[in-house]
């Protein structure tokens, strides 16, 4: 991150970082504003309070669906329609969409906000244990998180009876073994159980019956980075935060990867154009090459064009363009780089990590990358983009147990669409060239 | 250095005796207290073998799932499906490469090859001498520095094949 000078009242996820110094220990982090969304959270409002807050801020999710926030922890059984047992804040810190570095840089960078954040969150909805779900390669953030969790307990932060308010909850960091689809979140409940990560079906939602069968709150890590500042400033001043660059409030992380001069993630008001995040915080494309083609979000999103760059990043225009913002980090490709390698690559992600759970995303995925490797060797036959298409739709939404199908589809769909021409040029004119 | 296991012929059939070290021991139980059930310990408890003995013995299974009240065919189930737990004994430093979609675009393919090169072996094995096992990985949340690679627990950043000899030299 730069310099500039960032607050909690203008960023409010990345005003206590400074990645050349490091991330603040207690005392400095509460000395910037820390901790004083949480306090005031426990010493003046109610639950009910926060949660109306996070309500009216309109947070949605960042973790690439972008669903309300507030409606999600409004679920969660309160006051007479709890039955008095557990309820959990489950952090979705699984972090593993190919293109995606911004979980990172918050846990590594500002460990307490994310402590203080599952304190608040947990508080918000009651919750007597939150669990942080790590993905296991991030080795920093689970010791800046866990220094940070030993910190807020040893000031009475954590633990029993926080800050007198009789209200009880603790907070661990749990550690993954790989597998990307852990980040789904019903396969996230199963893992944190110790079970494989399959998805589990919806209803019930893990906001009745999560982990351990009890109510469960599962969010991003930079959704609920967000709720101090909420808290502490109201859900009305969040809005305004995007500075009227969308209907959606706040501000996000966004970030460039692949081919651009200065790759780099950024907190900047929500609806900020990819123009801007390429062009000015990213310095452009490397060598002077022109944009061939983007992701808005992430591996699970459909490619957009040079001529999309203008939009607003926001949920809403980003689908309204046939895509999806996903997890609003976007990755370049330069225009003497192949599409139909990049679709392979992104293909063989995809049909690796598929759990195995249901058919069609277990034999459809490696299809997919057989008919991908054939077209990118020049040896693809006749008919090789019609079955491409074909499991686009095979595969699509609905058809499969979990989105992670789904999802693979979407950069397979919209490179054929705009980039036909390129995979028309891997197959072979003759029908007796073989595929697999 | 590890020594080559000896196999006698009179134990050829039996399982190797397999025991938790105190250390072990201590953790895995540390961690059952972070639940109210210690079952969900499980991939915890893989990591701690892991980490003490470098990967996860057969034998070691029935042994962790008694400790923690799992039963052997459950945490077996687990420890096959998460890549990161190591069923076959890995070299003493484990290179995880990054093949997801922002470092193909920044130069996977030729650090992949530089490796393979460098070290002698493909993807999925291990050096002769026991001293890298190289993998490959899903995005490790690092794109903006891509190409990415992990050696054990450390991240390496915008890995150029130049700096292999340098990077590599660290690992003895
Ligand atoms: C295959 C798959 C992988 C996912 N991986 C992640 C992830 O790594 N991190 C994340 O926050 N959400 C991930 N999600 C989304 C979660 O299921 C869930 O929507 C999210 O955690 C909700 O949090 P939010 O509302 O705060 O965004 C994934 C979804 C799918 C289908
Ligand atoms: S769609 Fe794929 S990842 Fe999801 S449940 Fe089915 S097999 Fe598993
Ligand atoms: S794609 Fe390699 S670190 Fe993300």
């Amino acid at each position: 991150m730069s310099a500039r000078k960032r607050t909690l009242d203008t960023h409010p996820l990345t005003y206590c970082i400074d990645a050349a110094r490091g991330p603040l220990d207690l005392k400095d982090y509460e000395a910037v504003g820390g901790y004083a969304g949480l306090r005031k959270a426990i010493r003046e409002l109610t639950p009910l309070d926060v949660q109306a807050q996070v309500k009216q801020a309109n947070l949605r999710g960042r973790g690439g669906a972008g669903f309300p926030t507030g409606i999600k922890w409004g679920l969660v059984p309160m006051g007479d329609a709890h039955d008095g047992g557990p309820k959990y804040v489950v952090c979705n810190a699984d972090e593993m969409e190919p293109g995606t570095f911004k979980d990172r840089l918050l846990m590594e960078q500002a460990p307490h906000l994310m402590v203080e954040s599952m304190i608040a969150s947990g508080y918000a909805v009651g919750a007597s244990t939150g669990y942080i779900f790590l993905r296991g390669e991030y080795i920093e953030s689970a010791r800046n998180l866990n220094k940070a969790l030993a910190q807020a307990r040893a000031a009475g932060l954590l633990g029993d009876n926080i800050l007198g308010s009789g209200w009880s909850y603790d907070c661990f960091v749990h550690t993954g073994a790989g597998r990307y689809i852990c980040g789904e979140e019903t396969a996230l409940i199963n893992s944190l159980e110790g079970r494989r990560a399959n998805p589990r079906a919806k209803p019930p939602f893990p906001a009745i019956s999560g982990v351990w069968g009890r109510p469960t709150v599962v969010n991003n890590v930079e959704t609920l980075c967000n709720v101090p500042a909420i808290v502490l400033n109201g859900g009305e001043w969040f809005r305004g935060l995007s500075q009227g660059k969308s209907k959606d409030g706040g501000t996000k992380l966004y970030g460039c990867s692949g081919r651009a001069n200065t790759p780099g993630c950024w907190e900047l008001p929500f609806g900020t154009t990819s123009r801007e995040i390429l062009e000015v915080h990213a310095g452009g494309m490397r060598g002077g090459k022109k944009l061939k083609a983007w992701l808005p979000g992430g591996a699970s999103t459909d490619f957009l064009l040079p001529e999309h760059l203008d939009l607003p990043m926001d949920f809403d225009t980003i689908s309204k363009a046939g895509s999806r913002m996903g997890t609003g980090l976007i990755t370049v490709v330069a225009e003497d780089q192949s599409m139909v390698s990049a679709v392979r690559n992104l293909e063989e992600f995809f049909s690796r990590e598929s759990c195995g759970w249901c058919t069609p995303c277990r034999d459809g995925l490696p299809w997919s990358v057989r008919i991908l490797k054939a077209i990118e060797r020049g040896e693809g036959r006749p008919g090789d983009i019609e079955k491409l298409m074909r499991l686009t739709r095979d595969l699509g939404p609905g058809r499969t147990f979990c989105a992670h199908a789904p999802g693979a589809m979407e950069p397979l769909q919209s490179a054929i669409k705009f980039f036909r021409s390129e995979f028309e040029s891997g197959i072979r004119a003759s029908a007796s060239a073989v595929t697999a | 250095m590890q020594n080559q296991t000896v196999i006698k012929l009179a134990d050829l059939g039996k399982a190797p005796p397999f025991e938790l070290s105190d250390a072990e021991r201590d953790q895995i139980t540390e961690e059952m207290h972070h639940y109210p059930d210690p079952r969900a310990a499980s991939i915890g408890a893989l990591k701690i073998v892991q980490k003490h003995r470098g990967w996860v013995p057969d034998a070691a299974i029935p042994v962790v799932a008694r400790l923690i009240g799992s039963d052997g065919a459950d945490l077996e189930g687990v420890a096959t499906f998460y890549s990161l737990i190591f069923r076959q004994p890995v070299g003493r430093h484990v290179i995880t490469v990054c093949d997801s979609i922002s470092c193909h675009l920044t130069g996977y393919d030729e650090l992949r090859d530089a490796l393979q090169a460098r070290l002698g072996i493909s993807l999925g094995q291990t050096t002769d001498d026991q001293r890298f096992t190289l993998l490959p990985i899903c995005c490790l949340g690092a794109c903006d520095r891509g190409p990415t690679m992990m050696i054990d627990e450390d991240l390496h950043g915008d890995v150029t094949p130049e700096q292999l000899d340098r990077i590599l030299g660290s690992y003895t």
